[in-house]
């Protein structure tokens, strides 16, 4: 291609990008078309891809494929092994793409699509995909090492502690709000709790089927599991109606609670080859394929974007959760938009493939973009259905009142026409026997793409069967991730433990195994119950703070980042991670500090706890509370939430302090001082 | 590129989205570099990886939310 013509070409480019976005942003009081949402979205990223990764790639970084990768080096055939670049995205992207970024942008919908939209855009392009290129670029430098390891080694021990504290925390309070947005999913929908429970049996068929009838033979048992799950959820929704069978599988949020805390301790301790890893095997293939339906059903439908671009909430009245755009916008979205738990998956396996150092551009700076493309298409999905609608799923009972009809009333207050037999008929179409205050995101999404799905195929006759395949399609993933999580948990756990008491660092010791399971299995199983329990449905007190730890571990990740920068003697360009890193700096703090002290009792821990206080004091009792010891859980819940902010911002801060004294240093130096494995490349001749 | 050097492909990507590496691509290092090394058996060798993967093996199971 003549460059004259490539020049033509992006411009044209751009030009598309800005006549989306301007359509989008003119059209503020009217219906438009999702599409204009996909066409905006894929030109930023074109542009992004071609230019910006590009420009980090050739001048920060400085690229150089005669640089053999550590797979090249170290190529055992096993860990370490050169991949094909499209092999290696496929892998890296399964390894990142979760649930975080289809309920993040479905709970910032209550703010209107356009606020979301904007972040989840420039987010990606200037912080989560440069966080993720560049922790797999410093890791594949590394051999391979972890985020820990490199933390530890380019600033210092007690920095590297504090980063491996953190993470367990991130990780328990991930593992308590995924499973709550199972529970929310689950609750009183007996369709829903036999579809899910129906993967149990079906994995364990699998995993015993390629233990000892098929060895190997994953391609073909993945699509016997896939036919039986198919059968399962059809098979449930004749289940969900019998009035013998239907009862026995309707359950209440605290009874969910309860099994999933059994079943994250049981399956976690079982061999991974009867439970974890056929599952992983069905969900990671159900997920990608869904994702691209997704993707196709949209383009092909090209729905209408019913929610008004911003909405009034975004002064931080909302139902959903509580709290202003800023800060609150920017920590809802975290997946999609920038996720510190990218950089945990950028240096673990992925960082050992790499079969040449261009790759990482494609493979870090890419895979992350279609991360984000795939939280605009929920942003987009959730945005289709009818607000009224999406006010009633989302918001908490406390608020609507129980029934259809007090529902209709306050929303129809906040200004969403709706009337309680649309309520009504939504529910009956997706087989469901109330969609009121199903909150977590799940449910919506799924109303989402039921409508959307059936709309390509099967008419509203199917419109139940999508709505269950898409509760499956999100439960399946979060159960394996709890399961494989809580393993992860008790690993990370462990490794902390023994620096107390080094026996407890024993993987093979079935004591210390089975102690650090329970610890972990405890930890989110609390915040989980706290979660079930809360009368405003626990997303709005979990979810921020999910958020809040996710970003301060992507602070981390680019404060390491920017170190190294910092030791490259590349400070001229550390820009480009000081930039988001105090993007996200501020608004971490400003929420973990209103989430800490702002007087309003939906936003603040302390100011929740000092009116339950009071209350305590006087003898009142407070909704939900039904007893004092009740309120005295409250109360401590509470302080208990307002610790672990506390806390988070102590890991950052610590970090942040050895941070800055390491670029410090390296200002000072005249050498290169990073620690990369090869400190000579032989090709530098 | 023929189409079953991209069905070939398709069904690497997919045995790498769930970290199994290619089999036939580890025998062909171990002959080149580790001559003399008995092998495992294809199912030998995916159970092996199978038990890296999610037991034990640090932060090797680690996944986003």
């Amino acid at each position: 291609m003549s460059g004259f013509f490539k020049i033509i070409v992006w411009l044209a480019v751009s030009a598309a990008a800005a006549f989306a976005l301007g359509t989008i942003a003119l059209h503020q009081g009217e219906r438009i078309s999702a599409l204009w949402v996909v066409v905006a979205t894929l030109c930023v990223f074109m542009i992004a891809y071609r230019f910006y990764s590009l420009f980090i790639a050739r001048r920060v970084m400085l690229l150089d494929d005669r640089r053999p990768t550590p797979a090249v080096r170290l190529n055992d055939g096993l860990d370490y092994v050169p991949t094909n670049r499209v092999v290696l995205f496929g892998h890296h992207f399964a390894a990142i793409a979760g649930a975080g970024p289809l309920v993040g942008p479905v709970l910032a919908s209550q703010m209107g699509y356009f606020p979301g939209m904007l972040w989840l855009l420039f987010g990606v392009v200037l912080a989560g995909a440069v966080q993720d290129f560049m922790i797999l670029f410093l890791s594949v430098r590394r051999d391979g090492k972890s985020l820990g390891e490199m933390i530890k080694s380019e600033l210092g021990e007690i920095p590297g502690l504090a980063a491996l504290f953190g993470t367990f925390l991130i990780m328990v309070i991930l593992l308590a709000v995924l499973a709550l947005i199972v529970v929310k999913a689950l609750e009183a929908s007996p369709w829903g709790s036999f579809t899910v429970a129906a993967t149990i049996p079906i994995a364990l068929f699998m995993g015993i089927h390629l233990r000892y009838l098929r060895p190997g033979r994953i391609g073909e048992v993945s699509l016997v599991g896939f036919v039986l799950l198919i059968g399962a959820i059809l098979l449930g929704g004749k289940v969900a109606q019998d009035p013998v069978w239907g009862p026995w599988f309707t359950f209440s949020g605290t009874q969910l609670a309860g099994m999933l805390i059994l079943y994250g301790a049981v399956a976690s301790v079982l061999p991974v080859w009867l439970l974890l890893a056929p599952r992983d095997y069905l969900s990671t293939f159900l997920k990608i394929g869904t994702i691209l339906g997704l993707a196709v059903a949209i383009v092909w439908v090209a729905p209408e974007l019913k929610m008004p671009a911003t909405t009034r909430f975004i002064d931080g009245s909302g139902p959903v959760w509580a709290g202003s755009l800023f800060p609150f916008l920017f920590i809802t979205i975290a997946c999609g938009a920038v996720s510190g738990f990218h950089a945990l998956i950028a240096s673990g396996t992925t960082p050992k493939m790499v079969d040449r150092e261009w790759d990482i551009r494609f493979i870090g700076y890419g895979a992350m973009l279609m991360e984000s493309f795939v939280a605009l298409m929920a942003l987009a999905t959730a945005a289709c259905i009818e607000p009224g609608v999406y006010f009633a799923m989302n918001s908490p009972g406390a608020v609507l009142g129980g029934t259809a009809e007090s529902a209709a009333r306050v929303i129809s207050e906040w200004g969403f026409v709706i009337t309680p037999e649309m309520i009504q008929q939504t529910a009956q179409d997706v087989g469901e026997q109330t969609i009121l205050s199903r909150t977590g995101g799940a449910p919506t999404l799924a109303v989402g793409m039921a409508q959307i799905f059936s709309a390509l195929l099967g008419g509203k006759a199917m419109m139940g069967f999508w709505y269950h395949f898409a509760i499956l399609f999100e439960a399946m993933f979060i159960l394996t991730a709890v399961d494989a999580g809580t393993r992860a948990g008790r690993f990370m756990l462990q490794d902390l433990l023994g620096f107390f008491h080094a026996p407890l660092r024993n993987t093979a010791s079935l004591s210390a195994n089975l102690l650090a399971t329970l610890l972990c299995v405890g930890a989110w199983g609390y915040f989980l119950y706290q979660g079930v329990t809360d009368p405003l449905g626990g997303i709005n007190t979990l979810w921020p703070l999910f958020g809040i730890a996710n970003q301060m571990l992507a602070t981390v990740a680019l404060i390491l980042a920017t170190v190294v920068l910092f030791k490259m003697k590349k400070e001229a360009y550390a820009w480009v991670t000081v930039l988001p890193m105090s993007w996200l700096l501020v608004t971490t703090f400003t929420a973990a500090g209103q989430k800490l002290f702002h007087d309003n009792v939906r936003i603040g821990f302390l100011a929740h706890a000092a009116k339950f206080r009071t209350a305590l004091e006087t003898g009142t009792l407070l909704p939900p509370a039904k007893s004092m010891e009740q309120m005295e859980q409250i109360l401590f819940n509470d302080r208990v939430d307002a610790l672990l902010a506390l806390f988070f911002m102590g890991v950052v801060l610590v970090i942040l302090g050895y941070g800055v004294r390491a670029c410090w240093v390296a200002l000072a130096s005249r050498q290169v001082t990073a620690r990369e494995s090869l400190a000579h490349p032989a090709t530098a001749v | 590129m023929p189409i079953s050097l991209y069905w070939q492909r398709l069904a690497q990507m997919a045995r790498a989205m769930i970290g199994f590496p290619d089999y036939a691509g580890y025998v062909a290092h171990c002959r080149l570099h580790h001559p003399g090394r008995s092998l495992p058996g294809e199912a030998e060798f995916l159970r092996q990886r199978q038990e890296a993967r999610y037991g034990g093996g640090r932060g090797r199971t680690v996944r986003c939310c």
